[in-house]
């Protein structure tokens, strides 16, 4: 069976805001949310900026006793999937509820649970942890409590590939409804990195720009990292067409690889070959791809290579597509990148609008593309692609049409 | 500590985070002869902040080739700076 599946609600929180409208509203202004983080003290860092989710009061979202389950990134992947649902105007039944996946990613897990549960051991001196930290800091928390409050009891995994998490959750969510084995997903993606611990490691890692994240300009100075989280209805088309649902666009291919290469540095093959594996699962022609939400992270070492990997795809036909790394506003989030672009990229194609690279100086001969610098753009486009390339050198792509009825 | 033996701690600290004898490495030694990749170099920045109890920020470890380059910036890392000062890592003297 290979039936054809779309996108029928969405749900986002970022340093964007709260809320999808949000989120596309401020995009489409080209408004970077990357500033000074307020919930780490970076005095020691060499780098003060990320893109948090501000102001934020879990208690709007949830009671006490429910927070003492749920670390932030399993906040925010909660929050985005109870979006997303509502969106979708889903009518939950048994059987439904029976044959419903959720898929999502995360790269670190709890991480914030973790650091201070070390903390207290480490550095107080105490001689006990919270009760709750094991079930708080387990990557798939986030998967686990959307089940818990939807009732969902289908097949239910977190994926965990670094970067590239969210958009290996969604093409799983994506196959599984496309074979016939869920009739229909909730994917997507969700971190919370900002903890002393885990932002020392970055820094040790000297990836993390001392400014802000300009990704293919000239005076780019690295990543910054943000949070949040992003969850997609994945349903198959005849189902949304029974209900009358609203589709957003259809998830057409998805492709996967690996560098084999070196475990940060990144290749050009391997992410040629996992576009050219999504572009090939959809059976979309290359002169039908009209934008690329870029990995783009805004390192020397990314933007290059990934230019150099969309020419090799897509040869002449790359100076005749757009592409933009909306990481310039809401951040590296991690394993939740993928799903967060996901929705940046099934709007842009919906609105007919593609969202900018902010922060954008001047051009760069060696990230020559067309990467709607600053300012938004009105295009209608019938294909896009959505990439993701982890540390370690893994890849997926996502490849989206536009709905036109 | 003199520039000499300030000399001998570098090229000791980064014979052995690249697990080869200090008497291959010179000042004169480039990153690419002794084969460091990006995340190799971070590794020895790494090992040298620990020995010299120094931080060396992320664009001057960029411009890294040399082994002289790294002597000389851990040299002004390591000088007493002048109140409020702040002292680039791996300038070249102009």
């Amino acid at each position: 069976m290979s039936r054809r599946v779309v996108i029928t609600g969405v749900g986002v929180i970022s340093a964007l805001g709260h809320n999808t409208a949000a989120f596309w509203a401020r995009l489409c202004e080209g408004a970077s949310a990357i500033g000074p983080l307020e919930s780490v003290d970076c005095t020691q860092f060499r780098f003060r900026n990320g893109a948090e989710v501000r102001p934020y009061r879990p208690e709007n979202y949830f009671e006490p006793r429910e927070l003492d389950f749920l670390d932030r990134f399993a906040q925010f992947a909660v929050i985005a999937a109870r979006e997303a649902v509502a969106d979708s105007g889903i009518q939950w039944t048994a059987e439904l509820r029976r044959r419903t996946a959720i898929v999502t990613g995360s790269c670190v897990g709890g991480q914030t649970t973790e650091d201070a549960a070390f903390a207290d051991v480490y550095r107080h001196g105490r001689g006990r942890v919270h009760p709750m930290t094991i079930p708080r800091v387990m990557a798939n928390a986030g998967a686990s409590q959307i089940s818990l409050e939807l009732g969902i009891t289908g097949p239910v995994f977190t994926v965990s590939t670094a970067c590239s998490s969210s958009n290996h959750a969604l093409g799983q969510a994506f196959w599984l409804v496309r074979a016939g084995v869920a009739e229909m997903a909730l994917a997507g993606g969700s971190e919370a990195p900002f903890s002393f611990g885990n932002l020392k490691a970055w820094e040790a890692l000297r990836v993390v720009s001392p400014d802000t994240c300009r990704p293919f300009s000239k005076g780019r100075r690295g990543m910054i990292l943000g949070e949040g989280a992003a969850m997609l209805v994945l349903e198959p088309l005849e189902a949304a067409r029974a209900r009358g649902a609203k589709i957003y666009a259809e998830v057409v291919g998805f492709g996967m690889s690996s560098d084999a290469y070196h475990i940060t540095q990144p290749s050009v093959e391997g992410p040629a070959q996992a576009m050219r594996a999504a572009l090939e699962d959809g059976r979309v022609p290359l002169e039908a791809v009209g934008y690329i939400n870029a990995h783009g992270t805004g390192t020397p070492a990314n933007d290059p290579t990934e230019t150099a990997a969309i020419r090799a795809v897509f040869g002449p036909h790359a100076d005749r597509l757009a592409v933009s790394s909306t990481k310039s506003m809401h951040g590296h989030t991690l394993g939740a990148a993928g799903a967060i672009e996901a929705v940046a990229t099934v709007l842009a194609l919906q609105h007919g609008v593609l969202p900018p690279t902010a922060n954008f100086l001047e051009p760069d001969p060696e990230c020559d593309l067309d990467v709607v610098p600053n300012q938004a753009r009105r295009a209608e486009v019938d294909y896009a692609l959505s990439n993701s390339f982890a540390f370690g050198g893994l890849n997926a792509v996502l490849a989206f049409r536009r709905w036109d009825g | 500590m003199s520039v000499e033996e300030l000399a001998q701690r570098v090229i000791g600290v980064i014979a052995k985070a690249r697990r080869v004898p200090p008497e291959t490495i010179t000042p004169e030694t480039t990153f690419q002869e002794l084969g460091l990749d990006s995340l190799d170099a971070v590794n020895v920045l790494f090992a040298l902040e620990e020995e010299f109890n120094v931080s060396i920020p992320d664009e001057d470890a960029r411009e890294i080739r040399t082994v002289r380059q790294v002597i000389e910036g851990i040299a002004k890392l390591v000088a007493p700076t002048p109140a409020g000062g702040t002292e680039s890592f791996g300038e070249q003297p102009t």
